[in-house]
């Protein structure tokens, strides 16, 4: 069933009686060609660009809740691709592309908004930083432009410009950022791989593999045993626990990330603009609720709700740039679990054992990687070799010294 | 979350800064002929378990003293804090 303009008054008018279920309920079957473990936006995306662009066959989705019940549906929507490694930015940049041609090619409105992200400036140093990832964003062909404190101020007026501590100098803006309808990537993800034949399996957990002679032969679920030719592995935030059942420990943390709407207000704020220095991040939704956050708790975790610590100083850093904000009531708050890295950067690699392969480490930066993470995944389940784009997101970077570090802080991935 | 401090008392996690696993104590021999492996796995594999995790927390705004917390992380229920300096002298660290 595809979905129009036109097929939207055809229903109007004939009381939506029409509209069928976006995917089906299957039954797991014994076996399957590729086996996706996780159900949420890059294990999604993955199924649907392997039957879409690699053309595979009897692939199923294992989740072990309800799809999109994780990190997808559990992030601050924000696209961009402001990276500074040479490792990173092609990815993210193939990201944003994909992102602008989503809704066309999985029929679904998911809502991208390129409305733009602002990344502050406070500092002469801070300048020179961001002008340098400017530059580099631009040499892989993203966008990303340098703002005046005057430009800013005309975009966000209620932004606080001379704040004592941390007077806004100027900005570094990629207008192709923006945010997308979190949700809606899961669901047109899933209705898309459903479409194309992919079994999309909810309430059934992965509780072990079987691997024998060194090769993954398939996984014991709670709904029984599903063989499977190559399995792989999209759980980020839960990795570590999933991949024990393979005797793999991993170059992961899980930590807990808390994120925030305030009630609905009328259109204040037109972009996404990021605090760098103070670890405050918003925009505005379309329902009118300011959506942010800052950092992650900094302890392990998986309890996925944070604690108050954290959320004095996000607010306090809100409080700092849009003192009018202090003026809106909150209305929800809630926590996810991140895969945090060794580096801050991902993972998607084949493991030693053959026919596992792995994708996870996403840290807090998983969401605007959905369509890469997916279609690069697909690439390495399909072809036995990486994408172009991904082929720095080795597991044997650590070991060989081959980090991907974009802020420099070493193996503690509670600072990345 | 509140940690109770074996010197201080009940303080407020706020006051630490976290470093992770307490494994972290158990430096691997840099003269033994697999110190290249076993770095690598010190300075980067982890456990990460759901579940009871014991780790290091230091009292940056406090006494400065390192701890082992006995922390769940499913929960972030706190059963047992030590002196991470005891911790190493019972598994035969020399000051």
């Amino acid at each position: 069933m595809r979905f129009s303009g036109l097929r939207v008054i055809k229903e109007a008018l004939t009381g939506h009686k029409g509209w069928t279920p976006a995917w089906r309920e299957p039954e797991p079957q014994a076996r399957y060609d590729i086996i996706i473990i996780g159900g949420g936006g890059h294990g999604l995306a993955t199924a649907y660009y392997l039957a879409k662009e690699f053309k595979q066959k009897r692939i199923a989705v294992l989740e072990k809740g309800w799809i999109g019940g994780g990190n997808v549906g559990r992030n601050t929507t924000i696209i961009r691709s402001n990276y500074l490694l040479d490792g990173n930015e092609p990815f993210y940049e193939m990201s944003l592309k994909l992102w602008e041609g989503l809704e066309q090619d999985f029929n679904f409105n998911a809502m991208v908004s390129q409305r733009g992200i602002l990344n502050l400036i406070h500092s002469d140093a801070q300048r020179d930083a961001f002008i340098r990832r400017g530059n580099a964003m631009i040499l892989n062909g993203a966008d990303a432009e340098m703002l005046t404190t005057a430009q800013i101020k005309a975009r966000y007026p209620f932004l606080n410009t001379d704040d004592a501590r941390f007077p806004i100098k100027g900005g570094l803006a990629q207008h192709r950022g923006g945010t997308v309808r979190h949700d809606a990537v899961a669901w047109g993800y899933a209705r898309g791989a459903d479409s194309l034949g992919v079994d999309i399996i909810q309430n059934c957990e992965v509780t072990g593999f079987k691997i024998e002679n060194g090769k993954a032969l398939g996984v014991d679920t709670t709904r029984g045993f599903i063989g499977a030719a190559k399995i792989g592995c999209a759980v980020a935030g839960s990795s570590s626990r999933l991949m024990a059942h393979a005797n793999m420990r991993l170059p992961i943390e899980s930590h807990v990330l808390q994120a925030f709407v305030s009630e609905g207000l009328k259109p204040v704020l037109p972009g996404v603009v990021t605090f760098g220095a103070g670890h405050f991040y918003v925009s505005q939704s379309d329902k009118g609720g300011l959506v942010f956050g800052g950092d992650i708790d900094g302890y392990n975790s998986y309890a996925q709700r944070g604690n108050l610590p954290v959320v004095e100083d996000v607010c306090e850093g809100g409080m700092a740039i849009f003192p009018a904000f202090g003026r809106a009531r909150l209305l929800r708050m809630w926590g996810g679990i991140m895969d945090m890295s060794m580096d801050g950067s991902p993972i998607i690699d084949k493991t030693h054992i053959d026919g596992l392969y792995f994708n996870g480490g996403w840290c807090y930066g998983g969401f605007k990687a959905t369509p890469a993470s997916g279609m690069c995944f697909a690439h390495l389940l399909a072809r036995d070799a990486p994408h172009p784009n991904a082929t720095a997101y080795r597991f044997d970077r650590f070991e060989r010294g081959l980090l991907i570090d974009e802020k420099g802080m070493g193996n503690q991935p509670n600072l990345h | 979350m509140i940690i109770n401090h074996p010197l201080l008392g009940p303080r407020d996690s706020a006051e630490f800064t976290y470093m992770g696993d307490a494994r972290l104590i158990d430096r691997p021999d840099a003269g033994s002929d697999t110190a290249a492996q076993d770095f690598y796995d010190y300075g980067y594999l982890r456990d990460n378990p759901a579940g009871w995790h014991e780790e290091l927390w230091f009292h940056e705004a406090g006494d400065r003293s390192w701890l082992v917390v006995t922390r769940n992380t499913l929960t972030h229920e706190i059963s047992d804090v030590k002196l991470a300096r005891d911790v190493a002298r019972s598994r035969g660290r020399k000051l």
